[in-house]
């Protein structure tokens, strides 16, 4: 066997390859999920007013006291003058904070959000989803458990009664199917929109 | 830990195992070349190719086109990631990679381990994913099925000149078997609501912080071969934990059943060609033993959560969150993240630097027991060979008899063969991670400090010489040491331990295939099960134990003491 024979055949073979499942059959995958399925195909878009207001499916940064906080997000970026800068939420990229359990730098994070998170939402034992980072830094959930300590604080904030809002996180709940598959969240995205619907302020 | 969690292991098991017999049974029959239905394709591509499917090939043959198809592919997608800026598909005008790390990149793609020292959404176009990433995604995949394919002839029959025809073996993996279920399985996670689009990005209007820049993609068909082909290069930096990759805890599921399903088939594929069930069903419980305990002993590490964080208030029955999705729960991602190590797929849908000590020490020794449980699409299954002729070698060393398996008498040369195999491998993970952690380059790259640290150059090494992927993901791996030095590793260990292991299939082809005699060692009760596992735990395993008591178990002890770094 000579190498300069199978030139031809391992080239053809790289070419051919590459035309079908890099060009043809990707186009005409794109095509076909366009036509047939374009909500998800063109990523999830949630509009208000004809106005897109994020992906069903990637969270976003809350910080006022009227709507629910999502998890922290370990996102950063630099600013105009390159020093290193937070940038929770910033889906133009994602990532964890890769952070060891046991490095210091996270137990002072965690010791921090803990402290913010009572003063902000009272007392006892907070979820562990309230004061760790996710996986993406996009997550868009937080656990029943977490939605349901923080209602009272988002009630009263917008005036509402709290077992209105308590009702509604409850109504607006992703089940697991029987406690195996999944867990019990809520979308953060989809649960203030809720708010927002349900009224003032 | 809770039943519900171990339901959820059990499940994830039964769809597997349940779904390797069909699955090998369809490959059996692509590799006895009894699927033809898209023969108009397939002729079409040997004619215009040059292609004589019908050409025997020995092992040397058989060895030189995979090597010559793989470097011209190299090279083609070398070019490829240099020159993205001047390519279709690239709206947001990334410029071309550095040639260090487009080396890396292809060295990571072509070798089938999709070890990503870039990140996605700023450091390649959608074109260069698509037409680049992709298609090795299915090239790597096939080559690597197509010598599992060619060392199951060498046990078929004696006398057997030819290890099959690798163009054809490659052909026809790729149109029955990957491409057929990936397109079926981009579909689903479509449904879910995975993106297809060629758009690169979009801005919406959010609701109390200005704008968000959401990036996007045609996700769903890379995201369903990355875990078929046990490749696991992510479309997005955070791979299967971002939602647009895995929307939910059922694409979790699904994602996690296209890791494991081929590498399991791939034995009962092989028990059917040997006309002998039971000898692929005993590789693949071996397999599957190994890796249910893995799942186990990390879901176990994270359901405990972390005890510095519970003392400070975090509630215990959550678990350790950090770097996790609240979607999938501690279950479902540390299943998916044992499952794509025991597999070479190297996806993760939580971040392992993040795991307790223990719960992330599982998947860095399941890649250096060498990926078989099940390993890589094709690789697993010639790297439990190659284990299985040692266990069979040091049974017959017991009783002074010479070794056989499945009727091939194994002799010195085998042997010298497999074990060169397994131990280059070895050299490669602990001298390239002794080394880089004695220069300045590499400590540097370390983001934890402590015995963490050290995991996580072990685990980068370990990763890109067994072809896994994944990383402890706080390094950081574009320097010049770790992208000559990882994308080294990635190639040396694909093949340096394929060529090997073809000498080993093309020297057994050749030899007669004996009948069992009264004083041939059974090689499928649970007798060679647990002898087999022995020798992948000590052969594979063992070398590393103190380089992990340094790392993973000193971490655990620290962290029990309630030390930080």
């Amino acid at each position: 066997m000579s190498i300069s024979r199978e030139l031809r055949p391992a080239l053809s073979l790289v070419v051919l390859f590459t035309i079908l499942t890099g060009f043809i059959l990707p186009e005409a995958f794109t095509g076909a999920m366009q036509l047939a399925l374009p909500f998800q195909a063109n990523g999830s878009l949630l509009t208000v007013n004809g106005q897109v207001v994020g992906s069903a499916l990637i969270g976003q940064n809350f910080t006022s006291a009227k709507y629910f906080q999502p998890r922290p997000s370990a996102l950063s970026g630099t600013d105009a003058k390159g020093n290193p800068i937070s940038t929770p939420y910033d889906a133009s990229e994602s990532g964890a904070s890769n952070l060891a359990p046991a490095s210091a730098s996270l137990l002072q994070s965690v010791q921090q959000r803990v402290v913010a998170y009572r003063k902000a939402f009272g007392p006892g034992p907070v979820p562990a989803d309230a004061v760790t980072a996710s996986g993406s830094g996009i997550d868009p959930d937080i656990s029943l458990a977490n939605a349901l300590r923080q209602a009272p604080a988002v009630a009263s904030a917008r005036h509402l009664d709290a077992a209105k809002v308590t009702l509604l996180v409850n109504q607006m709940a992703h089940e697991s199917f029987l406690a195996i598959v999944g867990t019990q969240h809520v979308n953060v995205l989809q649960l203030n929109l809720a708010m927002d619907r349900l009224g003032a302020p | 830990m809770t039943m519900q969690g171990m339901l959820y292991i059990a499940l994830v098991f039964a769809l597997v195992l349940g779904c390797a017999f069909p699955m090998g049974s369809y490959m059996a029959a692509i590799f006895e070349e009894r699927v033809n239905y898209l023969a108009p394709v397939e002729n079409g591509f040997y004619k215009l190719a040059g292609v004589d499917p019908k050409r025997a090939m020995r092992w040397t043959d058989y060895a030189t086109t995979l090597l010559l198809l793989s470097v011209i592919h190299f090279l083609l997608l070398y070019a490829i990631l240099r020159l993205q800026y001047y390519l279709p598909m690239n709206p947001l005008h990334i410029a071309g990679m550095s040639p260090r790390l487009a080396f890396n990149t292809a060295a990571s793609f072509s070798t089938n381990t999709n070890w990503q020292a870039y990140a996605p959404e700023s450091q390649i176009s959608n074109g260069a994913q698509v037409f680049g990433l992709v298609v090795h995604m299915f090239i790597s995949a096939a080559a690597g099925i197509a010598v599992a394919a060619a060392v199951m002839r060498a046990f078929t029959t004696g006398g057997l000149q030819s290890l099959g025809n690798f163009y054809a073996d490659l052909t026809r993996i790729t149109l029955y078997l990957l491409l057929p279920v990936s397109i079926i399985a981009a579909t689903i996670l479509v449904v879910a609501g995975s993106p297809q689009t060629f758009a690169q990005t979009f801005t919406a209007h959010t609701l109390d912080a200005g704008s968000q820049t959401i990036a996007i993609g045609p996700v769903a068909f890379q995201e369903a071969i990355k875990e078929l082909g046990t490749n696991g290069g992510g479309f997005f930096n955070a791979n299967s934990g971002h939602p647009f990759e895995n929307p939910d805890a059922w694409t979790n599921l699904l994602e996690n059943w296209l890791d494991l399903v081929i590498g399991f088939g791939l034995p009962i594929a092989f028990g059917i060609m040997l006309k002998d069930k039971a000898q692929g069903r005993a590789l693949m419980f071996a397999m599957a033993i190994i890796l249910s305990l893995g799942c186990i002993g990390s879901y176990a590490a994270e359901a405990a959560g972390n005890p510095l964080h519970i003392a400070a208030g975090v509630s215990a029955s959550g678990g350790n969150m950090e770097g996790k999705e609240v979607r999938f729960g501690i279950v479902g991602s540390t299943t998916f993240n044992v499952a794509a190590t025991g597999t070479s797929t190297g996806a993760v849908d939580s971040f392992t630097d993040s795991y307790m000590p223990l719960g992330g020490a599982i998947p860095l020794f399941l890649m250096q027991l060498g990926e078989v449980t099940p390993g890589g699409v094709g690789s697993g299954f010639y790297t439990i060979i190659v284990f299985a002729l040692l266990s069979v070698f040091v049974a017959g060393l017991m009783v002074g008899r010479t070794p056989e398996y499945l009727g091939k008498k194994v002799q010195a040369k085998e042997i010298k063969l497999a074990m060169l195999g397994v131990l280059i491998l070895t050299i490669f993970i602990l001298a390239g991670a002794g080394f880089s952690l004695m220069t300045k380059s590499g400590f540097g790259s370390l983001a934890n400090a402590g015995p963490h640290g050290l995991t996580e150059m072990l685990y980068a090494w370990s990763s890109a010489t067994e072809n896994n992927g994944s990383a402890f993901a706080g390094i950081s791996a574009d320097t010049p040491l770790l992208d000559y030095g990882l994308g080294s590793a990635m190639l040396f260990g694909r093949f340096a331990f394929l060529i090997p292991v073809l000498a080993i299939a093309g020297s057994l082809a050749a030899k007669p295939k004996l009948s069992a005699s009264s004083g041939t060692f059974p090689t499928t009760g649970p007798l060679f099960i647990g002898l087999l596992i022995g020798v992948i735990i000590i052969l594979g395993g063992l070398q590393y134990l103190p380089a992990d008591t340094l790392g993973p178990l000193a971490d655990q002890y620290l962290l029990a003491a309630g030390k930080t770094f």
